[in-house]
């Protein structure tokens, strides 16, 4: 291939330094170390931009086989701050691969290392929580960049949604069918895709848009997206979904967005000790006791101490720890997911709350 | 839903002999099944004909019928025993006919009986091509296209409408699918097509798009009763459509497709479950996509489990059979916890974070004129799987574990010529990655080796990238080898031996162990945990690579390795994984903590909740070494794992390292023909008459003197590999020349044939006080001459006189004594007239040891292990632990594959052949069972 291997290495903010080879940009970068143990779909998790600002260490070795196309991208660019690989192929083989992941994460300056012991930093994790980490191929030197991984600012009380969010109103799709608001905190092109597939009319609006100014748009349905940070410090946001909650439009939360629905409706949210990140995560929807295979990607989770019945019923729950994956409002039309029923990457099994969303909000037309 | 409270009682059908294409695999997924449904308060009836399982021990199931897999049989099993269900998916296609056999004529429902685990009528849909196809359709799932023809003009407008040739040809309603093929060039087309229209009894031909070439995938699925369905496992064929899955280098998870390539994948194999009936269970869905414009089409489904069932278990730690048997009883995913991390769901998809490579095993050797070729009937008999964190890694240990000399993928001698190598991929055949390596090596291109192998492009990089570090490495001396490069080439799965052969200088591969050693370079042992170390694990079960944490934690038990037997293999089956696992168990009796090393996903030995600890390992030295570093066991059981763990002895040994059981040294002097005629002529033993050779003129001169017919056969071989009769010097220097092609450097033994002699098996135990239990004497059918695994053996003998029985005991006594064995021998003897000759000699344990369990009720492996660890033979003896239960006779019949091998001539020699073996227990010797193989015994005899 005739490339010469650059060195890079990662830190941690505990201390530990690991050695590997550079791999897309070189240069610097850090954030909040998370793993996600997909084994297919990397250009989806490095675009999403619930990662917005993580490093994201993919716990599957081979990464790059396939590599890079647009159609397998969740947002324009890259959103991970840096990517940690075991066993990178700068070489790749699919028909539709349009380039390598290298190319890719070059032209967007994307920095990430290669050739380090995943799992062991996956366990390191795993016992020792989240940490900050800082990835270089420019500073080689241990305590300057375990130093730099330290002062990283913490994820946690973060608020990340306005760094992601579009900066104009934009229509995805028009049509003559329901019309979706989506507030955007940060949204994945997929859950776009998914409404405009099933024939809405889709317009997008910054995370910071005033409810009257999407109402504006005599909207159906009000969707509120994924995205990343701690939503216990959005008390903009908090309040414009309470506001909606009154305007009887249905509303649909995923992730980021059912943290705050769950806030606004007075439940309360935590931070997890290691959140979850895949693709096969089991999820059991209490109406119809089936289970749906899901990808997740959260680090904060709604308190199951705070949810009573007065405010909206448990939905459906996670197999693994049982925590609270889906809730099913009271005082308003609407519910809202942790996971991600749009997938991409990872199972198709929970597309069906999107339909149950539409027909909630084709009923509101005649309420 | 809960366990069924309706059903108290199960029957489950096993699978029968191991034949090609069905094999020990249903040995692990049956006793997985047998194991958790016992564990549930179900009451399990077995039925099986094949001793050598771990599924028809008394451990296993509540009820066992060693009986042949018929009708008739199970109909009598099932009014005898009246169990509330069947559960038929545990025992291949065997277990599935019979289901379906009894249930068309009405039996189950008779009876009764309800059949779990399946539904009857899906397997119908699956089986008939056009039902299928039409399913398929109905249901929206891409099919290979195809459309019926008339006529040659017909026929040529339907191959223009499906892209052009290659196509393939299937006559209406022939037998067999005769007159059906590939057309692959213009030339052959009008011949082809003509002949198959001619063929047909209604004149038309099916023509269908070529799928030959295309990448092959399949998906483990698992579904419950409310319809809930996951994959457990994804697998990529490293070798294109057109070659049998069964005999497919494959890899998990799959490589080189996108998600949204996966995904509907997925969403299809889903689809198409869901589509055939609403049992509960496992079942199996294979996919083609088209390289050139990436269109996925299904290829088949079974619903059941099935050899990748166990391999994907294997692969991923999900139990796959356990889980199945439960769903089948009523439980349903949710309800259900992973038995490997013991906290989260079993309702989830395994996320894996090493990769895995099988390699099927093969025994062309052993089939004089066979057609070698991979096609899509399978051919192999046995396989292995390795784990790495890496697809290199991984393909190279799977390379080591095979067991065929290679100490990784190439590396390990001299290249092959440029033309040899280049006629090597031509076709389709067993050795492909390494030729794949070998062009590479000799400087072919990706686009060359692509178009003639149509192996993925990613897998060819990965194997391309090797050449690179190979050629670094040539110039380098062993000590110039800095640490960075010495992990590397560990990180890529490469040996100490290929390491020592690759470097400039002559050096050893102990040499580079000691070198590496110093310079820190030693492989981790990780978990196999189903989640990708999301979760903590409670499963002992472990893989080595070259990473830098070890997660084998070391006990302060005593500890006992027991090395496993290696991929299944005609002469080397699932006999020997029957006495591993006795072996564990005995050892953990004896309050040791026992340590499996085994590579074959097939068997029981290598599911993870046997031993204390499992390492899925080659059997290979340096992987054994460094697992015996790490671990500081007090020993080795070597004598149970066949010559796959007793090849590791003398190594051991020099080591210092203790073996359980006959030193290494006395079995060494079992082995040695010199050294043990002079034992039986101290011991005033008759042998026939015998010599060596180390040329043909030697072997013809020492056949001349011998006389004739005589028995030519290379020393240390397995199963009788090479064996010939000859009658006259041409034929002793033609076959002594076709050894020496084989298999140079070795050494030749010449034994005078016992003509029309009797030939007898026994199997002893002996202990350290000297105390010698003659566990079984088998007297033969067929004469001398045919393998002792290819006859047909009766327990005890039928036909011989007391004065020779009392002599054979004596004689095996004498040599057990005499050779100091501790734990199982195995004596091979000829009986002409009065006279017993003593041929061989085997400490340890033979592939009869089952057979004689099953047939005389007494766990033998277990004892003899225990012996092995100290135990005496005096103490079971007291208890009445040694006392046989065997009324009347048991016979072991062997089970051939002939149909596999068309080609190959139907006969039987000193070569073995046979692949598997059923047990028969008759009254009295006017049973056909006895008669039939009596009358016929000479039939087969050939040289």
């Amino acid at each position: 291939m005739g490339f010469e291997p650059q060195s890079s290495k990662l830190a941690l903010a505990d201390g530990t330094v690991v050695v590997g080879t550079a791999i897309g940009a070189s240069g610097e970068s850090g954030g909040e170390l998370c793993f996600n143990t997909s084994m297919t779909g990397y250009q989806e998790i490095l675009t999403d931009p619930s990662y917005h600002g993580q490093i994201m260490m993919m716990t599957y070795p081979h990464i790059g086989n396939y590599g890079a196309h647009d159609d397998d991208t969740e947002a324009a660019k890259p959103m991970v701050s840096a990517l940690v690989v075991r066993a990178f192929s700068r070489e790749y083989s699919n028909l539709l691969a349009q380039e390598s992941l290298h190319n890719y994460m070059d032209k967007h300056g994307l920095v990430g290392i290669t050739g380090v012991d995943t799992r062991k930093l996956v366990l390191h994790i795993r016992e020792s929580g989240v940490m900050n980490a800082v990835i270089s191929s420019t500073d080689l030197d241990d305590a300057s960049l375990v130093e730099k991984a330290q002062a990283w600012p913490s994820m946690d009380g973060l608020e990340l949604a306005s760094r992601v969010t579009c900066s104009e109103p934009y229509t995805y799709s028009d049509t003559d069918g329901p019309r979706i608001a989506v507030y955007d905190f940060g949204v994945k092109t997929n859950i776009l895709r998914t409404f405009a597939a099933l024939g809405c009319s889709v317009k997008v609006f910054p995370g910071q848009t005033l409810l009257k100014d999407a109402l504006a748009w005599s909207p159906d349905g009000l969707f509120f997206s994924n995205g990343p940070g701690d939503p216990r410090v959005m008390p903009e946001a908090i309040a414009c979904v309470r506001e909606a909650m009154m305007t009887g439009i249905p509303l649909f939360g995923i992730c980021l967005g059912h943290q705050l629905m769950a806030l606004a409706q007075g439940i309360d949210v935590f931070k997890m000790y290691v959140g979850h990140r895949g693709a096969n995560q089991p999820v059991k929807n209490m109406k119809t006791g089936r289970v749906e295979v899901t990808t997740q990607n959260h680090g904060f989770s709604v308190d199951p101490d705070s949810v009573s019945s007065e405010l909206a019923n448990i939905s459906h729950m996670n197999l693994n720890d049982q925590t609270i994956e889906g809730l099913r409002f009271e005082g308003f039309q609407g519910f809202s997911v942790q996971y991600h029923p749009e997938a991409s990457p990872g199972p198709h099994d929970s597309r069906y709350l999107f339909e149950e969303y539409l027909q909630m909000c084709s009923k509101s037309d005649f309420g | 839903m809960p366990r069924r409270t309706d059903i108290h009682k199960i029957l489950l059908i096993g699978s029968g002999p191991i034949i090609i294409g069905q094999a020990c695999e249903f040995d692990y997924s049956g006793t997985q099944a047998c194991r958790a449904l016992r564990k549930e308060g179900y009451e399990v009836v077995l039925v099986n004909s094949n001793p050598a399982t771990i599924m028809t021990d008394p451990i296993t199931a509540d009820r066992i019928y060693l009986e042949e897999l018929t009708a008739p049989s199970i109909r009598k099993i099932v009014e005898k025993e009246r169990p509330d269900a069947v559960l038929p998916t545990m025992g291949g296609q065997t277990g599935l006919n019979l289901a379906d056999e009894l249930q068309r004529q009405g039996y189950w429902e008779a009876q009764g009986v309800k059949v779990i685990g399946v539904d009857i009528d899906a397997i119908h849909i699956t089986e008939d091509r056009q039902q299928f196809r039409d399913l398929m359709e109905e249901i929206g799932v891409d099919q290979a296209r195809s459309q019926v023809a008339r006529s040659l003009l017909e026929a040529k407008e339907v191959i223009q409408s499906l892209g052009g040739l290659p196509v393939v040809i299937r006559p209406s309603f022939t037998l067999g699918g005769a007159g059906g093929g590939i057309i692959w060039s213009p030339r052959e087309l009008e011949r082809k097509v003509m002949r198959g229209l001619e063929l047909s009894p209604v004149h038309e031909v099916l023509v269908e798009e070529c799928v030959y070439g295309w990448k092959e995938f399949e998906l483990e699925l698992l579904r419950d009763s409310n319809d809930n369905v996951i994959i457990i496992c994804t697998i990529e064929n490293v070798d294109p459509m057109g070659v049998h899955t069964g005999d497919s280098v494959t890899v998990a998870p799959s490589q080189t497709l996108t998600d949204k390539q996966f995904q509907h994948m997925r969403d299809t194999a889903i689809r198409m479950m869901r589509s055939i009936g609403t049992f509960a269970g496992g079942c199996n869905v294979q996919f083609g996509i088209n390289p050139v414009d990436g269109r996925m089409i299904a290829i088949e489904i079974n619903p059941r489990v099935s050899r990748s069932s166990a391999l994907a278990s294997k692969a991923t730690g999900y139990p796959i059979a356990k889980v199945a048997a439960r769903l089948a009883v009523g439980y349903t995913l949710d309800e259900l916890k992973n038995d490997v991390t013991e906290t989260t769901s079993a309702c989830f998809e395994p996320a894996i974070d090493y990769v895995v490579t099988k390699i099927p095993r093969w025994n062309f050797e052993k089939f004089e004129g066979v057609d070698e070729e991979l096609t899509t009937q399978m051919k192999a008999v046995g396989e292995v799987m390795s784990i790495g964190r890496t697809f290199t890694e991984s393909l190279q240990k799977a390379w080591q574990s095979l067991e065929i000399g290679y100490a990784g993928l190439g590396a390990d001698r001299e290249n092959p010529s440029r033309p040899s190598v280049r006629e090597r991929l031509r076709r389709s055949y067993w050795d492909r990655t390494l030729q794949i390596r070998n062009a590479f090596m000799h400087g072919a291109s990706m686009d060359e080796v692509y178009d003639i192998t149509r192996v993925d492009p990613w897998f060819l990089q990965r194997i391309r990238m090797l050449i690179d570090l190979e050629k670094a490495l040539q110039r380098l001396r062993l000590q110039d080898v800095t640490p960075e490069q010495m992990l590397n080439l560990k990180q890529h799965g490469y040996s100490d031996v290929q390491i020592a052969w690759l470097v400039a200088d002559e050096v050893s591969e102990e040499e580079v162990r000691q070198y590496r050693l110093s310079q820190n370079v030693c492989p981790q042992f990780l978990l196999v945990d189903t989640c990708a170390g999301e979760f903590p694990a409670a499963t002992p079960y472990f893989y080595s690579s070259y990473e830098s944490a070890t997660e084998s934690p070391i006990s302060d038990r005593e500890k006992v390795i027991i090395l496993g037997s290696g991929p299944n293999r005609i002469g080397q089956g699932i006999e020997f994984d029957y006495s591993c696992v006795h072996g564990v168990q005995a050892v953990q009796e004896m309050g040791y903590e026992a340590i499996m090393i085994n590579c074959n996903p097939e068997t029981v030995s290598t599911d993870f909740d046997i031993a204390d600890k499992l390492y899925f390992e080659p059997v290979f030295w340096e992987r054994v070494l460094d697992i015996i570093e790490h671990e500081k066991p007090k020993g080795v059981i070597v004598q149970l794992g066949g010559q796959t763990a007793l090849k590791l002895a003398g190594k051991l040994s020099e080591r210092g390292i203790k073996i359980f059981g006959t030193s290494h040294e006395l079995m060494d002097l079992a082995e040695n023909r010199g050294k043990f005629s002079e034992i039986l002529k101290e011991l005033d033993i008759p042998f026939p008459p015998y010599g060596m050779a180390r040329t043909v003129y030697e072997a013809v001169r020492v056949a001349e003197s011998i006389g004739y017919p005589i028995l030519v056969r290379p020393s240390y071989v397995l199963g009788g590999q090479g064996m010939r009769i000859a009658i006259n010097k041409e034929e002793v220097e033609r076959y002594v020349t076709d050894i020496y092609t084989l298999l140079p450097d070795n050494e030749i033994l010449l034994d005078l044939f016992l003509n029309n002699g009797i030939e007898i098996d026994v199997d002893a135990v002996r202990d350290a006080d000297g105390d010698v239990w003659i566990t079984g004497i088998m007297q033969h059918i067929e004469p001398a001459g045919v393998h002792s695994g290819d006859s047909t053996a009766v327990l005890p003998p039928y036909s011989l006189s007391e004065s020779v029985i009392e002599d054979i005991k004596k004689y095996t006594i004498d040599i057990a004594n005499r050779l100091e064995v501790l734990g199982l021998m195995n004596v091979q003897m000829v009986v002409q007239g009065d006279m017993v000759y003593v041929i061989e000699a085997n400490p340890r344990a033979s592939r009869t040891v089952p057979f004689v369990a099953k047939a005389t009720g007494l766990p033998v492996a277990r004892i003899a292990s225990k012996v092995i660890l100290g135990a005496k033979l005096k103490d079971f003896r007291d208890e009445g632990a040694l006392d046989s239960s065997l009324k009347g006779y048991a016979i072991k019949e062997p089970v051939f594959s002939w149909s596999k091998f068309p080609e190959v001539r139907k006969e039987l020699g000193p070569e073995m052949k046979s692949t598997g073996e059923t047990i028969v227990f008759v009254d009295a010797l006017t049973d056909s069972h006895f008669k039939r193989p009596y009358e016929m015994r000479n039939l087969y005899l050939s040289r």
